[in-house]
């Protein structure tokens, strides 16, 4: 049964959203955090495992010093409090993932505490998000549902369990409620996630690919009649792990929320799930008295004690951060504030910043990834990352082009091949014999055949009309079946009209 | 020297015939398993005899001692040694006497298992114990009751029953145990032998499956205070992989021990605890307690009463802590990946939550699920500031209590337990009975500080008496010296080591 919503123009007209964000980071340590165990995106299922990942009775946690560095780097990025006695704590829950059937996660003594985050935001303005918390905590294992439909646990006929994933060093992120946001809460809520996604990866504590999991987000959103109200009951949406998705989310929960509350309802504090296919959220489980963690310091780890001088080292090395690094790039890269919004909006800093590194222009990679590849994207509905094409690719096409062994139509078509995966751009070139046609015979024997059969044209262009020109290189080109360079095509007319 | 004689030795003695080649370890090993053959069908104290593993173990020594490469063992090299079984051994079957881990192998070794081998002490077993260490007499074990060498109608202790009695009883000249809140000390008084709790952290816990892991600490048996002491030394110190253990050396106990049995004490300030005591001890246990403390005296000890006042509140706020602690440690059994698999009846839906509730449900005794019942409640939403969060103020002012009692006394004593060992069944319908035996050991758990139990004579019942000794926190040294004073000075009246008042049929076998 499809809910009832509001037009959303309408609903942020009637009502305040508040929304809250809470951010699971995966960080990137080669260890997981409470043992030794090696940690490998895609490896077998059970094999990155030590006697304290499985949980196996006496086994004991011992915290990874790399991932207590890495959340002071992210506090200070954050501008947070990062406090001098830090706690784990238990919380307690049953599920077959969890191996010891409890989570070490902070509880109330977090390493970092009340920051925040300035996101820019479409018009250039700035929007500070206030950080409550960001904590250290393991992740789960992973349950695979056989036998049922699409992978869910409904009608499955049993469920494997991976534990490889159960241990990895976590980072929660979690925001003081965002008030004020009003018709804009989608986009900041996303131009926050993205903000803070380059903020992880300029640190280099986490790859932060969301495909992949590495960062996710629970999305909170609830509504109240005026600002000076107190918070109305919010619903939590989990494990959202799109930028887009978690726009999408806060649109559609003020517009239900909005519609509900208009007709008297009730929102119900409750956890929900968003659907990619019918882009709607649906109603989880209703959160209740039995959700009782049990929390405790967890009696197994030590106190975190992180000094004055520690906390100094670390932000001796702090690495550039993304809107510096950003106004950095735009200077290098000679763009325009509107071309270089562009970039960010497309998420397409990072590649083109490394197809630039790999040799290629700015505004060449900018093409591309603006140009071409963003349609194929949107195409596929796929991030830009996760196109099958690589940024050495990108540099690689553009740097045939420079040399004249390929042509725009020819560059274009072997892009489609690289992206088909017919391999690397040389191989696509090789295989399909994209060359350009440098046989200056054979591009001169076109040539007079195209000056030949368009007198009218000849004249034109002798009497100095130069627009008539795309119709001899399009003749040209069609008699080498666009294997021919556009410009020195050109250069032949103009030499033989001379 | 005929077998009875040999595992009559301590285990100094013993190490002492391995070197000077008197005897091999192969011997020794081979005389202990022996006895467990003869006496296992008296005591009980195994749940499980790796005989081949144990002599493969001394053979490996003895070619190391024939090739003089013992370089840097230990002085108990090659002495064999029993194993509570709530201890991790890698290929050797371990339960912690629960039928929820009944034929888990582990894996890896506790790291004092690591060293325990790096020693080149042959393990000889798996004792029995109440189910998970919780319990006082042993009885809450899935796997039968251990009975009292000295009296077979007569528990052993608990929740060590079955390493207490394994060394009494001569199957083994040395154990390890766990103590929680008195698992290796009261079953320690029960058999006239002597176990030591040590601080807090000074022996590593990885690999000691968990009860309450604030207050878990292996730690020896055996039947003297200087064979604890070595026993300690081998297993003590720094280890990476508990962040709770404290990174230092293990304090020098045995140097203490040694000096003890120079029996002069002058200079030694030791404290009577007022609050352990008076009602409830058993007369005969106050006796021989009061004798005992006037031997120290004799010895030049300085001898005066000291006050705890928070002491009497330690026993509630342990069976709120460790309860709570235990809930959660105890959650990790749930039929996934180890131990016991129970799955729902037909009938009833075959989920991972069922399975996890019909699992525990079968797999736990009633003990075990009284406790974390109690646990789970005290820290519930809404009553954890009142129960969990109070219990660990009290904590508090226990550790306050011990450390202004240690800036007038260098030790402090109390019997181990109000009473000697009692009957089977006389206190498993009354649990609330069980726990106050537990009221003298539990202060020392809760303040981690160091805390031992030697034999100071019979009751009228003729059952040992236990007298406890307790120590600041890093310093178990301090305890070591008048426990060995304590102990040479009885054993002279005694004429011997108290066990040899004990009969023991099956070394006549």
């Amino acid at each position: 049964m499809a809910e009832k919503l509001m037009k959303f123009s309408e609903a942020v007209k009637r009502f305040d959203p508040v929304i809250g964000l809470e951010t699971h980071v995966e960080l990137c340590t080669n260890t997981k955090l409470f043992c030794p165990a090696h940690i490998e995106f895609g490896g077998e299922p059970n094999t990155q495992l030590t006697p304290v990942s499985l949980g196996l009775p006496g086994s004991l946690p011992v915290i990874n010093e790399t991932a207590v560095d890495f959340a002071i780097k992210l506090g200070l990025a954050l501008h947070c409090e990062i406090a001098e006695w830090s706690q784990f704590a238990r919380k307690n829950y049953f599920y077959p993932d969890m191996p010891r059937d409890y989570q070490i996660s902070q509880y109330d003594k977090p390493t970092n505490g009340n920051g925040y985050l300035d996101v820019e935001l479409d018009d250039g303005s700035i929007f500070r998000v206030p950080i409550e918390r960001a904590h250290i905590e393991d992740d789960a294992g992973k349950n695979t549902h056989v036998g049922g439909a699409d992978g869910r646990i409904e009608g499955a006929d049993h469920s494997l369990v991976d534990y490889n994933r159960a241990g990895v060093p976590l980072i929660e992120i979690v925001t003081k409620p965002i008030e004020g946001a009003g018709e804009r809460a989608a986009e900041i809520a996303g131009a926050y996630m993205r903000t803070l996604r380059d903020i992880v990866r300029a640190l280099g504590i986490s790859h932060a690919r969301m495909e992949q999991g590495n960062m996710r987000a629970d999305v909170n959103v609830s509504l109240r009649n005026k600002p000076t109200d107190p918070l109305g009951t919010r619903s939590e949406t989990k494990n959202v792990n799109s930028f887009r998705g978690i726009e999408k989310t806060i649109v559609y929960e003020i517009r239900r929320q909005a519609a509900l509350l208009t007709d008297g309802g009730e929102v119900l504090q409750e956890t929900r799930h968003w659907d990619e296919a019918t882009q709607t959220t649906a109603g989880g489980r209703v959160k209740t008295d039995a959700d009782d963690y049990r929390y405790f310091p967890d009696p197994d780890l030590v106190m975190l004690h992180i000094t004055k001088e520690h906390i100094e080292r670390i932000a001796k090395d702090m690495p550039e951060m993304p809107r510096e690094r950003r106004n950095r790039l735009q200077k290098e890269w000679k763009f325009s504030d509107l071309e270089m919004r562009d970039v960010i909006n497309a998420d397409a800093l990072d590649l083109i910043e490394d197809t630039v590194k790999a040799g290629a222009s700015a505004s060449g990679a900018k093409k591309w990834w603006l140009g071409e590849l963003s349609r194929e994207a949107n195409a596929q509905g796929v991030s830009l990352e996760e196109l099958p094409i690589t940024p050495a690719d990108v540099a690689e096409v553009e740097k045939l082009i420079a040399s004249g062994k390929l042509n725009d139509k020819l560059a274009k078509k072997t892009v489609s091949g690289v992206l088909a995966g017919e391999g690397t751009p040389d191989e696509v070139v090789k295989k399909h014999g994209y060359e350009v046609v440098q046989d200056t015979g054979a591009l001169e024997a076109a040539v007079d055949q195209a000056l030949a059969d368009n007198p009218d044209i000849v004249e034109k262009l002798k009497s100095g009309n130069m627009k008539p020109m795309g119709a001899i290189i399009g003749a040209v080109m069609r008699a080498t079946k666009g294997q021919a360079d556009a410009k020195a095509v050109s250069g032949l007319v103009m030499k033989k009209l001379h | 020297m005929s077998n009875a004689e040999l595992v009559k030795l301590s285990a100094a003695q013993m190490a002492e015939k391995i070197r000077s080649k008197e005897v091999s370890s192969r011997e020794l090993t081979q005389a202990h398993l022996d006895v467990i053959e003869a006496a296992e069908p008296t005591v009980n104290a195994f749940l499980h005899v790796s005989g081949k593993e144990a002599l493969a173990q001394a053979d490996a020594f003895d070619k190391k001692l024939a090739a003089g490469d013992t370089e840097g063992l230990p002085e108990l090299a090659g002495v064999p040694i029993a194993i509570k079984d709530m201890i991790v051994t890698k290929g050797i079957p371990t339960t912690a006497a629960s039928k929820i881990l009944e034929g888990w192998v582990p894996p890896y070794d506790a790291t004092v298992i690591e060293k325990i081998k790096a020693a080149g002490m042959p393990i000889l077993g798996k004792t029995n114990l109440d189910e998970f260490a919780q319990g006082s007499s042993t009885e809450h074990s899935a796997f039968g009751n251990t009975h009292n060498p000295w009296d077979a109608t007569r528990v052993p202790g608990g929740s060590g029953g079955g390493s207490a009695s394994a060394v009494g009883s001569y199957e083994a000249p040395l154990a390890l145990g766990t103590d929680t809140g008195g698992s290796i000390r009261q079953p320690g008084a029960f058999t006239g032998t002597v176990g030591v709790k040590p601080t807090y952290g000074g022996v590593s816990r990885y690999g000691a499956i968990a009860m309450a892991s604030s207050l878990d600490q292996i730690g020896p048996c055996a039947r003297t205070v200087l064979d604890t002491a070595l026993l300690h030394e081998v297993i003590g110190g720094n280890d990476r992989r508990d962040s709770t253990s404290i990174p230092a050396p293990v304090p020098p106990v045995a140097a203490a021990a040694r000096e003890g049995l120079k029996r002069d004490l002058k200079g030694v300030r030791v404290g009577l605890i007022k609050e352990i005591g008076g009602e409830g001890f058993e007369a005969g246990v106050a006796a021989r307690f009061n004798e005992a403390v006037k031997l120290l005296e004799s010895m030049g000890a300085e001898v005066k009463e000291v006050s705890l006042p928070h002491l009497p509140y330690s026993l509630s706020a342990y069976y709120i802590i460790m309860p709570s602690e235990v809930s959660s440690n105890l959650a990790r059994y749930d039929g996934m990946r180890y131990g016991l698999r129970v799955m729902p009846p037909a009938g009833v839906p075959q989920t991972s939550a069922n399975m996890m509730a019909y699992t525990r449900e079968a797999g736990f005794g009633d003990e075990v699920k009284r406790r974390i019942i109690l646990g789970t409640y005290a820290l519930s939403a809404g009553y954890y500031d009142a129960w969990y969060g109070s219990a660990q103020k009290v904590r508090t002012l226990v550790i306050d209590d011990f450390n202004k009692a240690f800036e007038q006394v260098d030790v402090l004593v109390s019997p181990t337990a109000p009473s000697t060992a009692f009957h089977f069944g006389e206190k498993t319908s009354d649990p609330l009975s069980m726990y106050l035996g537990d009221v003298a050991t539990i202060p020392a758990n809760m303040a981690g500080v160091p805390a031992m139990s030697i034999p100071c004579g019979l009751s009228d019942n003729g059952m040992p008496v236990g007298f406890q000794f307790f120590a600041p926190q890093r310093h178990d040294e301090a305890m070591y010296k008048p426990a060995a004073a304590l102990e040479a000075a009885l054993e002279e009246q005694w004429g011997g080591n108290i066990l040899t008042k004990m009969a023991t049929p099956w070394l006549n076998a």
